[in-house]
């Protein structure tokens, strides 16, 4: 093999590493990608976090309502009681409303908790907005101890006539042992 | 040469079996037909394509094994040279995307229907367990859960098995039919899925995420299915089992199951015997705990520990009790506090510290369970 | 095609190192394509004994033999050995064999970083199979691993697992820039592109498929390590991340990954078939481009894998279209090779007769492809014995029955010998017969509804999978006959010809039977 080849095959290698190293590079940049494409499409139900914007009272679509179902569940090895306070509400889009989720630490010992919201159907998880939401902190709650977490929303005026149910539901997680290496988040109120 | 007569044998014995379908149906050679307009679509879209499929198999084969029969070398053929044609590529690229098109029609319009977010008449959260299922009739106040109910001794073939082995449950879930029912699908821990043939009805249980599927049944019926994503050792161990009624016997069973919750909640207040505690404990261990720790308790090691002799079991009845309410972080046993009630933790714990030659001798009465979540 | 004007003699008069060091040192793309050819080949027996056990369980319903625990360990490991063990690196081993010896080169462009790819493998493995023996025991998730099973429900032995695949990948990223290198830098004077043999052009695009989607794959199991041990939660919805996240970075790698391992068989039997047809490829041309087209589409397919997942109307619709559009190059490839065989003067010697087994039963396994690309029937199909029976046909007489068609094809010019021919042609039939009736009766009991990875099922599928486990046995015992004809083949056998096969076309077949151990160390000149 003469010098030149050996060369361009060093050349041609290394580039190809290149080509390599992106692509591992693109592995990880798939994570942001997949979340602003959820976010886009309402893939997997997800919503968006605190919403922001002033809620304009006089965009309130009083010629119809909007079924909004609220669903409660426990991730495994979590002995609570998770309940929201009712089981579903009808309202206008554009009006925002109060309600609240019940728990219980039924173990003895004290835990942190990330509830993790999810609405369905998917496609019409852009159209609600939370605006005050337990789901955005971890919540420390002492052993035994009961608690009302809030919640406050409203449904997109914008949202279209065909969705007539929302379904949203939470789910508990346990983060006690990485919230304990965090530290500082989810202090007891 | 053989093998072309086999394959043309394989080829018009299927399409013979499957032309004959109904009457094979119990046979299990094709998809069920199903009892929802879904499902008949799906079937109906099902068998198109096969059929398409067939008459493109039909085709390239026909040509394939006419040049196998006339073109050998033994025979004397002669190789023509050609060997490129671009409006014969351009006729098989063409003819085979017009085909595609064609089928991908009545896929979408069957995916559209299947889409379909219409108000339902009843919605069921169903909640994937490993390895088991929850039923939540929301705003109903019933809920349950529904575990394989095929005997240990079936699956291990030392009884004869009996002809809905596997594909059987204590507690079917119950619907009415002609009403539009909304599954509302989320999981405990790892993923599964939901699945009923007959109802056309597949969809992923997701922990943390909710997932919605609907059906509306048209016939009264047992319709059978199982978990169809991979969930661990007891995959294949739990099934699905919807039982669909005619509204009325629906109403009565759903105030029935009521009243059973009620009645169920005041056993909690009774005084128990521990002979009484035993025997209903032995029936939920066999539920739900025999599937890691084994109907005798000696577990499968080193992921699911034996109970037979456990120092746990052997230990405080308190310990014992916490263990199985709240779990044991970072192994396998998961919390039964919420699965199960207050009487079926104080059986259970009652059972495993007298059976295989626990004998403890001690029990708890479900009342003091009560206080013991209450004053943690 | 392409003719040699000059076969040039032999300049380097060295052989090859004695005993053990020649295999652990060696620099040369014929006893490196040699090992990995016997590494894929235990590999594949290795796997194929843990598919016996899966087929003797499900033999009857029950549990007789091994536990559900058990069970899902061998389908686990089934799937990744014969995916990353036996497939993968049997068609590197073909590549090293023949590439340089079809482009005209002395020997691969990155001999040492050849010798490196391949001597990765042996510790990749010997840690997988090491997981199966500590406690918690080995995978039991699959060998698509999802989230969480694969993470918070994981044996402890996940971390070996993923350090396995991290090596796999190395390796496997290795070989590819080698093989690129090799075809784009070291072809002979003449040997333009588009007269290249169509084995180095699907190699070719193979490579630079397993340049890109490794690396992905590499990532997610990167994720996966990070969540298990470092506090990370990219698939745990507990901490903000999405197990359905997982899927789409697998599936991403894993569709690709499928092509990855049928486009060289595509090449293999593009050689195959015109030298007993006796008469060029039909459209070679196009056949460049087909593989080139599937190779993109191969991209933008992924979540066909996962229509059951809850996606959005829109994008059931976008991946059922686009999964729908791989059967329009496909199809192509399968019109050509009917062409070429169209009007020819055919013969059936054993790699022809594996090759048109090839086409017609690697169309099957297309067209039920098909089937499944029709999101509402999916929802019918998803993770049934239907899927089981899809992927089998398009890989044991796809991806498979290549690696055989190639290796009783080139066999006599690596060895010199011919092969028992009488032998060879009772392993295809047998091989042939065997595997129908494993796996044709799982398209029925899919359809009935077997979901896949049980461990034991309902009665009513019991009839099918007891002729599927006879099926399975019979091809399983038949391939320990075609390890003894190739042993025998090697030891000796009729001495052949440079030419071999009377129309065999392309530059090894200009090289002395058996192959020199160095070849092409002048370039040939290409007409």
């Amino acid at each position: 093999m003469d010098e030149n080849t050996a060369r361009s095959n060093r050349r041609l290698a290394t580039r190809l590493l290149g080509v390599v190293a992106g692509m591992f590079a693109f592995g990880f940049l798939l994570v942001p990608l997949y979340d602003v494409f959820c976010d886009i499409t309402g893939l997997n139900g997800k919503t968006g976090g605190r919403y922001e914007n002033t809620v304009d009272a006089s965009a309130t679509d009083l010629s119809r309502e909007v079924r909004v179902q609220f669903i409660a569940s426990v991730n495994a090895g979590m002995p609570w009681e998770f309940r929201p306070a009712v089981t579903e509400v009808k309202v206008h889009p554009g009006q925002a409303m109060d309600t609240y989720y019940r728990v219980q630490n039924l173990s003895g010992r004290d835990m942190v908790l990330q509830a993790v919201p999810s609405v369905t159907p998917g496609a019409a998880a852009q159209y609600l907005h939370k605006v005050e939401c337990f789901c955005f902190q971890q919540q420390r709650i002492a052993a035994g101890e009961s608690k009302e977490m809030p919640l406050r929303f409203f449904v997109d005026p914008k949202a279209p006539e065909g969705i007539h149910t929302l379904t949203l539901s939470y789910t508990l997680f346990n983060v006690t042992e990485s919230a304990l290496l965090d530290g500082a988040q989810g202090q007891p109120e | 040469m053989r093998f072309l007569t086999r394959r043309w044998c394989n080829l018009t014995a299927l399409a013979a079996l499957l032309t004959a379908t109904p009457a094979f149906a119990e046979w299990g050679l094709n998809m069920p037909r199903g009892v929802t307009a879904v499902s008949r679509e799906i079937y109906d879209l099902h068998m198109t394509i096969f059929w398409i499929c067939v008459v493109i198999g039909v085709v390239v084969f026909g040509v394939m094994f006419w040049s196998i029969l006339h073109h050998r070398k033994s025979q004397g053929a002669k190789a023509s040279q050609f060997h490129e044609s671009t409006t014969v590529e351009i006729i098989w690229t063409v003819v085979p995307f017009v085909i595609l098109v064609g089928m991908a029609v009545p896929a979408t319009s069957s995916l559209i229907k299947i889409y379909d977010s219409g108000e339902a008449d009843l919605d069921i959260k169903v909640t994937g367990y490993q390895w088991k299922w929850h039923y939540d009739y929301l705003g109903k106040d019933v809920s349950f859960f529904s575990n394989l109910s095929t005997p240990r001794d079936e699956i291990y073939n030392r009884v004869p098995k009996n002809e809905n082995y596997l594909l059987e449950v204590d507690e079917p879930v119950v619907v009415p039919i002609n009403k539009k029912i909304r599954f509302l699908l989320t999981a405990n821990d790892v993923i599964h899925a939901w699945w009923v043939p007959e109802l056309a009805t597949k969809r992923d249980a997701i922990p943390g995420f909710i997932n919605e599927m609907w059906t509306r049944i048209e016939e009264p019926g047992i319709y059978r299915g199982q978990c169809a994503e991979l969930c661990g050792k007891d995959h294949g161990f739990m099934p699905i089992v919807v039982d669909a009624r005619p509204q009325a016997e629906y109403e009565a069973w759903l105030l029935a199951k009521q009243e059973a919750a009620r009645a169920e909640a005041e056993l909690k207040d009774k005084v128990w015997t521990r002979e009484e505690l035993y025997a209903r404990g032995e029936q939920v261990y066999a539920k739900a705990c025999a599937a890691c720790h084994q109907i005798n308790g000696e577990g499968v090691a080193p992921t699911f520990p034996g109970l037979k002799a456990s120092p746990y079991v052997k230990g405080p009845i308190e310990a014992h009790v916490d263990i199985v309410v709240n779990g044991k972080p970072g192994t396998m046993m998961a919390a039964f506090g919420p699965q199960l009630s207050e009487v079926d933790i104080a059986a259970v714990v009652t059972y495993e510290r007298n059976a295989w030659g626990n004998n403890m001798g001690d029990f708890i009465q479900p009342l003091k369970i009560v206080e013991m979540k209450a004053a943690k | 095609m392409s003719a040699v004007l000059e076969t040039h003699a032999e300049e380097h008069h060295h052989g090859p190192r004695k005993g053990l060091m020649r295999w652990v040192l060696t620099t040369n793309h014929k006893d490196i394509g040699s090992m990995y050819l016997w590494f894929s080949f235990i590999m594949f027996l290795y796997g194929g004994s843990m598919a016996m056990v899966i087929r003797a369980e499900l033999f009857q319903p029950g549990l007789q033999l091994i536990e559900p625990e058990f069970f899902n360990q061998m389908t686990t490991m089934h799937g990744l050995i014969m995916v990353f063990g036996a497939v993968m690196p049997a068609f590197v081993g073909l590549a090293n064999w023949l590439i340089p010896m079809m482009v005209g080169a002395p020997d691969m462009a990155l001999p040492r970083l050849n010798n490196w790819s391949f001597w990765l493998l042996p510790f990749a493995f010997a840690m997988l199979i090491s997981t199966m023996f500590m406690e918690g025991g080995g995978p039991n998730f699959g060998w698509t691993f999802y989230a969480p099973l694969s993470t918070t429900y994981a044996p402890p032995s996940v971390t070996f697992f993923i350090f396995a695949v991290h090596l796999m990948g190395i390796s496997s990223i290795m070989g590819s820039i080698n093989i690129i290198a090799t075809i784009l830098n070291l072809r002979a004077p003449g040997m333009t592109l588009m007269k290249m043999p169509l084995f180095v052009w699907t190699w070719l695009i193979t490579a630079y498929l397993l340049i890109a989607v490794m690396p992905v794959l590499a990532g997610a199991v990167t994720m996966m390590l990070m969540d298990i041990h470092f506090g990370t939660s990219f698939f745990d919805a507990g901490g903000g991340g999405d197990p359905v996240m997982f899927q789409h970075i697998f599936w991403f790698f894993g569709h690709p990954e499928v092509y990855i391992m049928i486009l060289p068989g595509f090449g293999v039997v593009s050689q195959i078939i015109p030298t007993f047809s006796r008469k060029p490829l039909f459209g070679y041309t196009s056949m460049v481009y087909a593989t080139a087209s599937i190779a993109f589409l191969s991209f933008i397919v992924w979540a066909h894998h996962m229509f059951t997942v809850g996606m959005p109307l829109a994008g059931e619709l976008f991946f059922m279209y686009t999964t729908m559009l791989i059967a329009v190059p496909t199809g192509v490839k399968v019109f050509n090779w009917v062409t070429t065989m169209f009007r020819g003067s055919l013969s059936f010697e054993t790699p022809m007769l594996f090759a048109v087994a090839f086409v017609v039963l690697f169309t099957i396994g297309g067209l039920s492809g098909l089937m499944l690309a029709i999101a509402p029937a999916d929802f019918q199909y998803h993770d049934t014995y239907f899927v089981v029976a899809h992927f089998h046909y398009v890989l044991i007489p796809g991806a498979i029955f290549a690696i055989m068609a190639g290796v009783y094809y080139w066999l006599p010019k690596w060895t010199g010998n011919m092969y028992n021919v009488p032998m060879s042609r009772l392993h295809f039939w047998l091989s042939f017969i065997g595997l129908n009736i494993a796996f044709f009766p799982m398209h029925f009991v899919g359809l009935a509804g077997m979901p896949r990875r049980i461990p034991d099922y309902a009665l009513q599928f019991a009839d099918f999978n007891q002729i599927a486990s006879v099926g399975a046995f019979l091809f399983g015992a038949t391939q320990l006959l075609f390890l003894f004809i190739v042993v025998q083949c090697i030891r000796g056998g009729r001495r052949v010809t440079a030419q071999v096969w009377d129309s065999a076309e392309g530059l090894e077949w200009t090289l002395p039977s058996p192959a020199p151990y160095h070849t092409f160390t002048t370039p040939p000149e290409v007409r």
